[in-house]
């Protein structure tokens, strides 16, 4: 059963993040990129815990819960940078 | 080679003393000159004496035919060791560089002005006198050419050290590029010899000349390392160098030019005379250039006016003359040439010396305004006149002697059949050399007092002349009693020939013979050309000549036209040039060894692809694809840059390099930190400057390196080959003491590397900084003054929701990082991610609270922290010598304290440390540096963390209550 949905749920993050390419790559918008990959981002925290679960191992945790550390952080970076220009004031 | 099997071997390491002694004492020098120019010399005097006195200790043993050798291993994988030997030839050598070295010293002293930089001087010197006599010492040949090489550089720094004049600096840089290009063809040469003998060891080597004459390489070796010793000694058509080296100061004149320098080369086809004499190259090729050099420098030696000059062509005369007799290859040639080192050495550098007074005293050595300082300098005088009468063989003089040999030598000597052509050549150069040696005397010191020298000349001090009295002392004295010399010239003629020595006893009367007819025919032949000379002076200098010089400059301008248009059209400053000549030839290089066959059977299936990986892959490619497309909007293709981090780290951990995933995702956030930061700056697009053929011609390029580098990549693959992982993955445990097999490969197993690499960090974040101090002091800081970037802003400056968000990852952020580096040893992490976790928690808060804030809420200087990285990883390492280990040898061991479970502890970690130091240094560094930019474009400074601070309102209120 698990393995059904693990399957189902990589399928759906697998689309997802082509969505979210598809959105990066003709935008329109600065916004529309940044937030695609923000979310590219989190289409990924979530595979790599996915990923855990499948193997049965701790080690992909870790794994996401960094890249969900740093990965808002280039966010917020990009963001301000469109916002006000200089990132850090 | 009987002598030599004969000879006892002895060994004494009080050589590598005597070798090693004047390098040692280059130090003293420089420093004891500001204890007086007395203290100077004296402290440059004392190794030459030291390393005289330990050598003469030595000289009895050698002399009585033992051979004295010490050998120190450096790198045997190379064939290379400090292996030092001395026997007949280098005793003789070694003595004449020390003895002549110590009163050049002397001689020095009294010659410099005090506008001279003493210290320098004698520095260089005891330099040089280092060199030589290694290469006199040297028991392998590499280690002669190191000090070959050392000779050169030495020389060069010696004859330029009148920086301030045009001539010295173009005489040193003609000498240095003629003996340096000779010294790179002896390089080959003796690679050669040792490749054949099949040892670098000299001594191997000169056992061997059997197999080398025999060896189809024999002729290569041959002339590589003739051009090595014609450069060095200045022979025909090389001898160009030595006239222009006179413009160095006497005393290094002296010394380079009659004992040392040029005789290096003298030396070195003495040294393999065994080896490579006796055939009819080495015959025709030596002979012949020595020939015509003798005759050359003595024929433009008589048409020079410049004291050192016509010194200098008759050096090369006396150098060539010494270069036929090793090349008529008896062993009775042998013994002259050895004999005529000797005397040449001592007549030449009083000559020198001479020159050098009178230059000193009468401030000119233009021959044609002198004349007449017979009277006015009586003990130059004499001096001067008995060298020179030596010079040019006249009887009861050393020179006698060896010319008179040397002229025997010739008389009996074939040359291509015709048994004139030697003889009445080498007469003409005994004649010509008398009359140049007489026109020193007549033109110098004869002739009326003048009324217009440039200064009014008189006897130098004591400590002048002392040094050329001396060796006119030993003029006369092997003039008059030649058996004293015997002994030494029969050891070390002895040592050239390897053994085999005719009888033979140096006398000064040996009978009515031909050399006796040849020596009267130069001495009246040469007098009367020099009677003969002003209108033969005028015919020579109307007489159309090439100009070495010039030919020199013209070649040397020739080669500099070649190699800068060279660089112009392969390094002409473009990136994309650069990248596309690499990658061009590095596919190209690829492909051909790819064609060429012998790759290995395919032994591997190809895997199948989850749909899931290709969805990776899509991601990538649409991401490098529009990163081409879409570079010229820069903010742009940071997004893009950020897809392409993303699924790289992505796809570390998918392929199990967890560590390389932690690295990529944390160098990734800080890269595109740093691009944005600057990226403000800066034009937010790229302008079209190539052409649409130009970027289909790069395009083509890359695609072919990118092809080439997955095709490469793909072909080792499918095929199991043996790689240094497997050593990593047995040995990690073992020897690092840690299981993560990535971090034991980063902190022991390559821990130099690693080394070097955070320095190397270190380094890039300082100069960001120092450059960044730059650009602000300069131009660019007033663009950024007068540029307005304040339109189209956001008013949320400091969001109150960032701030807030922020200080609450602070900690966490920390943790994680302090996290990953402790447990870094066992499972993925270090200090390298840690470095940048910690790196990335402060740097959101300078993102959300402004720099000036945050700043001022942190007490480390990031350069101090940059430095102590760099030290607790050096001290670390050196730690390892406590334990008697090399370098970085990690050690660990497991400890237990209640409550604690029990917990390794390796070294490792404290160089972890020095790692994450220096890599939060930098990163913080480069941040800082450029942020300090923003100050500059006119921004202001926030006091406040936030825009609004609801908390701040309610303390000011309470404050206002308690009021």
């Amino acid at each position: 059963m698990i393995s059904i949905a693990l399957m189902f749920a990589f399928a759906c993050f697998g689309l997802g993040l082509l969505f979210c390419l598809w959105r990066i790559t003709v935008g329109p918008d600065v916004s529309d990129r940044i937030l695609a990959l923000d979310t590219m981002v989190i289409n990924l925290i979530a595979l790599l815990v996915l990923y855990g679960i499948w193997k049965g191992t701790a080690v992909y945790f870790e794994a996401s819960m960094l890249v969900a550390m740093v990965g808002f952080v280039s966010t917020v970076a990009y963001c301000r940078f469109v916002l006000r220009g200089d990132i850090i004031e | 080679m009987n002598g030599q099997e004969a000879a006892v071997v002895v060994n004494d390491p009080s050589l590598i003393i005597i070798a090693l002694l004047p390098f040692i004492g280059a130090l003293l020098p420089g420093m004891m000159i500001r204890a007086g120019r007395n203290a100077c010399a004296i402290f440059t005097a004392l190794p030459t004496v030291l390393s005289l006195i330990m050598l003469l200790l030595l000289a009895p043993s050698v002399m009585a035919g033992q051979i004295i050798t010490v050998e120190l291993s450096w790198l045997p994988q190379l064939g290379l060791s400090v292996a030092f030997f001395l026997d007949g030839l280098g005793l003789l050598f070694a003595a004449m560089i020390l003895g002549v070295g110590l009163l050049i010293t002397l001689y020095a002293r009294f010659y410099l002005s005090g506008d001279d930089p003493m210290g320098q001087f004698y520095t260089y010197l005891l330099l040089f006198q280092g060199a030589m006599l290694g290469i006199v010492l040297s028991d392998n040949i590499l280690l002669l050419l190191i000090f070959w090489e050392l000779t050169s550089l030495s020389s060069f720094l010696l004859i330029g050290y009148w920086k301030h004049l045009p001539e010295g600096r173009q005489g040193a840089r003609m000498a240095l590029a003629v003996t340096a290009a000779g010294g790179l063809a002896m390089i080959g040469g003796m690679l050669i010899l040792g490749e054949i003998a099949g040892s670098y060891k000299l001594t191997d080597i000169l056992a061997a000349g059997e197999a080398i004459r025999a060896s189809d390489w024999y002729m290569p070796a041959l002339i590589l390392i003739l051009l090595g010793a014609f450069t060095k000694s200045a022979q025909f058509p090389f001898h160009f160098w030595l006239p222009h080296a006179m413009a160095a100061p006497t005393p290094v004149s002296a010394y380079l030019h009659s004992a040392t320098m040029v005789k290096a080369g003298v030396f070195l086809m003495a040294r393999m005379w065994p080896v490579l004499a006796g055939t009819e190259a080495w015959f025709y090729i030596v002979t012949t250039t020595g020939l015509v050099t003798m005759v050359l420098g003595a024929l433009i030696a008589l048409f020079k006016d410049d004291l050192k000059a016509l010194l200098a062509f008759s050096t090369v005369s006396h150098l060539g003359l010494l270069t036929m007799l090793l090349g008529f290859g008896t062993p009775m040639a042998a013994v002259v040439a050895v004999f005529h080192i000797i005397n040449h050495l001592t007549f030449k550098a009083a000559l020198f010396m001479t020159a050098g007074i009178i230059d000193h005293e009468a401030h000119t050595r233009d021959i044609k305004r002198l004349g007449g300082l017979r009277t006015l300098m009586p003990v130059t005088f004499v001096l001067g006149t008995i060298a020179a009468l030596s010079m040019a063989g006249i009887p009861l003089l050393n020179g006698f002697l060896s010319k008179e040999m040397m002229l025997e030598e010739a008389s009996h000597t074939d040359w291509a059949g015709s048994p004139w052509a030697l003889p009445v050549l080498a007469t003409l150069g005994a004649l010509l050399s008398v009359a140049y040696s007489f026109r020193f005397i007549v033109h110098v010191f004869f002739g009326r007092v003048r009324e217009d020298y440039p200064h009014k000349p008189h006897d130098p001090p004591f400590g002048l002349w002392i040094a050329p009295a001396l060796l006119v002392g030993l003029v006369v004295l092997i003039g008059i009693l030649p058996h004293v010399a015997e002994p030494l010239v029969r050891v070390a003629a002895g040592a050239v020939t390897g053994g085999t020595l005719p009888e033979f006893h140096l006398k000064i009367w040996h009978g009515i013979t031909p050399a006796l007819y040849m020596s009267v025919i130069a001495v009246l032949a040469g007098a009367a050309l020099l009677a003969a000379h002003r209108p033969l002076d005028r015919a020579w200098i109307a007489a159309p000549r090439p100009e070495a010089k010039a030919i020199f400059d013209g070649l040397v301008g020739g080669a500099v036209g070649l190699s800068r248009w060279v660089t112009q059209r392969t390094h002409d400053g473009a990136m994309s040039r650069y990248l596309a000549i690499f990658v061009g030839s590095t596919t190209l290089l690829g492909y051909l060894a790819w064609r060429g066959g012998g790759m290995p059977p395919q032994t591997r299936e190809m895997l199948p692809v989850p749909p899931l990986v290709l969805v990776g892959w899509v991601l990538l490619l649409v991401a490098a694809g529009s990163m081409a497309l879409m570079h010229r909007n820069r903010f742009r293709s940071l997004v893009v840059m950020g897809v392409i981090g993303l699924t790289i780290s992505v796809g570390f951990v998918y392929l199990s390099a967890p560590d390389l995933a932690l690295t990529q995702i944390s160098v990734e956030t800080v890269t595109i930190m740093l691009l944005l930061l600057a990226l403000h700056y800066m034009p937010k697009a790229s302008p079209v400057e190539s052409s649409a053929g130009r970027r289909i011609r790069d395009g083509v390029i890359a695609i072919a390196g990118g092809a080439g580098v997955g095709a490469l990549a793909l072909m080792f693959l499918l095929r199991d080959t043996p790689t240094i992982s497997d050593y990593h993955l047995a040995n990690s445990y073992e020897g690092g003491g840690g299981t993560n097999v990535v971090n034991v490969i980063l902190v022991d197993f390559r821990g130099y590397d690693t080394y070097g690499e955070i320095i190397v960090l270190g380094i890039a974040g300082l100069i960001i900084y120092a450059v960044m101090e730059a650009l602000l002091n300069g131009p660019a800081a007033r663009k950024l003054r007068n540029t307005d970037y304040s339109l189209d802003r956001s008013r949320d400056r400091h969001p109150l929701m960032m701030v807030i968000a922020t200080r609450v990852m602070m900690p966490i952020a920390i943790l994680v990082g302090v996290y990953i580096f402790l447990r870094g040893h066992n499972q993925p992490g270090g200090g390298f991610v840690a470095g940048l976790v910690v790196s990335i928690a402060l740097l959101m808060q300078y993102m959300a609270s402004g720099f000036a804030w945050t700043q001022s809420r942190q007490k480390i200087e990031y350069h101090a922290m940059i430095g102590w990285g760099v030290v607790i990883a050096g001290l670390t390492g050196a730690g390892a010598w406590l334990g008697g280990k090399p370098f970085l040898t990690s050690g660990y061991d497991y400890f237990h304290f209640p409550p604690i479970e029990e917990f390794e502890l390796a070294t490792a970690m404290l160089f972890d440390l020095g790692v994450f130091l220096a890599v939060l240094g930098a990163v913080m560094l480069m941040l800082y540096s450029l942020s300090r930019i923003a100050r500059y474009a006119g921004e202001t400074v926030n006091r406040e963390p936030m825009d609004y601070d609801p908390s701040a309102d309610r303390t000011t209120r309470t404050t206002k209550e308690q009021e």
